[in-house]
């Protein structure tokens, strides 16, 4: 995974709230066996709407995209992570998001990054007071910064370190195979098994 | 203090304590695989050069993209036919057992694991599916992982999680008859909404859930996701038991009776603390249908479409974009909704029970001339079983399509899916926009509910039907 430190892009506000997975990638454009190319996919059906964010400059150049609360609920398809990098994104901001979202961010490199409701507010009025205004997203600061605007975000630390450090989560797991073994080692005879 | 279920099968699974930023190292005791979410994840073993650690605790099946009828010909759509295909070269490669189609034992991820015995109490479960859930009803830590983390337990048959919340529903007193599991979680979802369990693992507790089957804690379970939360469990008991024995991969003799005994400890201890209770009073409650486009906005069937203008600016600006969505007028009763699609099927309602009820509704009837009514058994097992009670002749005289197992309409990836505009009131879990096909528009309902409406063409209670239905146990 590649690191991540400080990222500065185009603000995108999406004012809309629930945005479930299946809107960020509606489930015909899951049929990929690759880990690129889910760009077309990205808030397909919503892409139609001429008036749609991504379909207005210079909002379509964005990559930090600024979103109502609830971004993420639903299916765990990491497509929607794919499809949100692939387009150019590289940080989400919201109030909430879907936890397997979430958790799918942080293994692919996005930036699930969680403020205030209130804060996205006044990045949407910030932004819309501009198009085309930058954002500088500070990972090891946790701030947001619109010129004038400065505003902090939570991640969890794990999340925050892994990114920072561009680390591998199974690469780190595998450093404590032994513990693994010995784990295995204690599992009850009880416990199913799927083969005949 | 005491410890809650969920935190007891966390304890038991912990391979190592996290050191400073890392979390705990969880171990997962089975693995449930499909083909829309694992290529990616093999691909990723393959390019490490890594080995699937434990085949053994790891089973496939094939089920978003597969077409259920005619399922023994090439699947058509070329997409879908690489991404079966795909999986069969992994699991050969790999060396993981899989159910295709065809196979006896094929069907929806999350119906497999309960028949097969695999989904035990006290395990640890996940899948490239956010329904997995499901498995909790027998008292699992069962939640819905990404593709990486897909790749991860593959690799390592663990994975590093951060701590939850505790949260429990306690659904007081008794259900009345007509009023299902599902009815019982979509007012769930309704009242904590679609990110009020977010953070929280969820146990279903009380006399109503006591006193429910295991396929209904497994409905219940399944859409714990639909309230934001991962996991939904529900603790072990003779219900459990007597669903478990007997079944290919449960224990036997000996080995059951260990399991038994760790399985009855298996419960929220009278001490322990939930981080949060919610109340649910079970005898209030009547036959719940969605009218948004989240599984959060629904409504007891009697009611009537919401208005926005008498909300606050949140919830108008989001209740006027789902009723553009689903084209409904503020004050329309419920009850007058015409549907042009009812699909019986999917993870949440497509067990054998589902059936029988369903097929109780409407046995003599015919669906209305308006509505085009298909039945999807959730696995083949169901379909076999469904068809030794006659339950497929029940739904073909009454003019509904009977089909085979996959997750068909629940979304829109393979054949089965709504044309732009058309009504469907369904048994699935999901009413986002576009979920059952682009530009459908989705009524979650019981399966009860969905056979009285497939004969009424209006959204309806089996009371509403002459003479009045009311059945089942």
């Amino acid at each position: 995974m590649e690191k991540f430190s400080t990222h500065t892009g185009i603000g995108t506000p999406l004012r809309v709230s629930n945005v479930d997975t299946d809107q960020i990638i509606p489930a015909v454009y899951l049929k990929r066996v690759t880990r690129t190319g889910f760009e077309d996919g990205l808030f397909a059906s919503w892409r139609s709407d001429p008036s749609f964010v991504l379909n207005t400059e210079p909002y379509n150049r964005g990559s930090v995209l600024v979103a109502g609360s609830d971004f993420g609920t639903g299916s765990s398809r990491e497509h929607a992570v794919w499809a949100l990098l692939d387009y150019g994104f590289r940080v989400v901001i919201s109030s909430r998001f879907g936890e397997i979202f979430k958790g799918n961010s942080s293994k692919a490199g996005l930036l699930a990054a969680t403020v205030e409701h209130s804060d996205v507010e006044l990045l949407w009025k910030k932004i819309e007071s501009r198009p085309g205004m930058e954002l500088t997203v500070d990972l090891q600061a946790k701030t947001i910064t619109a010129e004038d605007l400065v505003v902090r975000f939570d991640v969890d630390d794990y999340t925050r370190w892994r990114l920072l450090e561009g680390l591998d989560d199974i690469g780190l797991t595998l450093r404590h195979e032994t513990d693994i073994d010995a784990y295995e080692e204690t599992r009850p005879s009880h416990k199913p098994t799927t083969l005949v | 203090m005491g410890r809650t279920l969920a935190e007891k099968v966390w304890d038991q699974h912990v391979v190592r304590h996290g050191e400073g930023q890392e979390p705990d190292l969880l171990y997962i005791d089975l693995h449930l695989v499909h083909e829309v979410t694992s290529p990616q994840a093999f691909d990723g073993l393959r390019l490490a050069g890594r080995p699937v650690r434990r085949p053994d605790l790891t089973i496939a099946t094939e089920d978003h993209n597969v077409p259920t009828v005619d399922i023994l010909l090439p699947i058509a759509d070329e997409t879908s036919a690489t991404q079966v295909a795909t999986l069969r070269r992994n699991v050969e490669e790999f060396g993981v057992r899989l159910f295709s189609i065809g196979d006896l034992n094929q069907g929806i991820v999350h119906m497999i694991g309960p028949e097969l015995g695999l989904t035990q109490p006290g395990t640890t479960v996940v899948c490239g599916d956010s329904h997995t859930s499901t498995h909790g009803a027998f008292g699992a830590l069962a939640f819905g992982i990404g593709t990486s983390e897909v790749e991860h337990v593959l690799a390592t048959q663990t994975l590093p999680l951060r701590p939850f919340k505790t949260m429990a529903i306690e659904i007081d007193g008794e259900l009345r008859p007509g009023v299902t599991a599902k009815d019982v979680i979509l007012a769930v979802i309704a009242q904590i909404g679609t990110g009020g369990g977010a953070g929280y693992v969820l146990e279903y507790r009380g006399e109503a859930v006591r006193t429910m089957s295991m396929e209904a804690r497994m409905t219940m379970c399944n859409m714990s996701i639909e309230a934001g939360a991962r996991a939904g469990m529900v603790a072990p008991d003779e219900t459990t038991f007597a669903y478990l024995k007997g079944r290919p991969h449960a224990p036997e003799g000996a080995e059951w009776d260990a399991a038994e005994q760790v399985w009855r400890e298996l419960r929220t201890d009278d001490d322990a603390e939930f981080d949060t209770v919610v109340h649910i009073d079970a005898a209030a409650l009547t036959p719940y249908v969605t009218w948004g486009t989240n599984p959060g906005q629904g409504l007891p069937l009697g009611e009537s479409v919401p208005d926005p203008a008498e909300m606050d600016d949140d919830d108008a600006a989001a209740t006027r974009k789902a009723l553009k969505y689903m084209a409904l007028e503020p004050g329309t009763r419920l009850r007058d909704v015409a549907v042009d699609v009812v699909f019986l099927g999917s993870c949440t309602n497509a067990r054998i029970e589902d059936l029988r009820a369903a097929a109780g509704v409407i046995r003599g009837k015919h669906v209305a001339d308006s509505v085009r009514m298909l039945v999807v058994p959730g696995s083949m097992k169901v379909k076999a079983q469904a068809e030794e009670e006659g339950l497929d002749e029940v739904f073909t005289e009454a003019g509904a399509e009977w089909r085979s197992a996959g997750c068909s309409m629940c979304l829109g990836m393979n054949p089965d899916q709504l044309e732009p505009g058309q009504r469907c009131a369904s048994t699935s879990n999901r009413n986002f926009e576009g979920r059952q096909g682009k530009g459908g528009r989705t009524h979650l309902v019981s399966p009860l509910v969905a056979a009285a409406t497939a004969v009424r063409g209006t959204l309806s209670s089996p009371e509403d039907l002459t003479p009045s239905v009311l059945t089942l146990a």
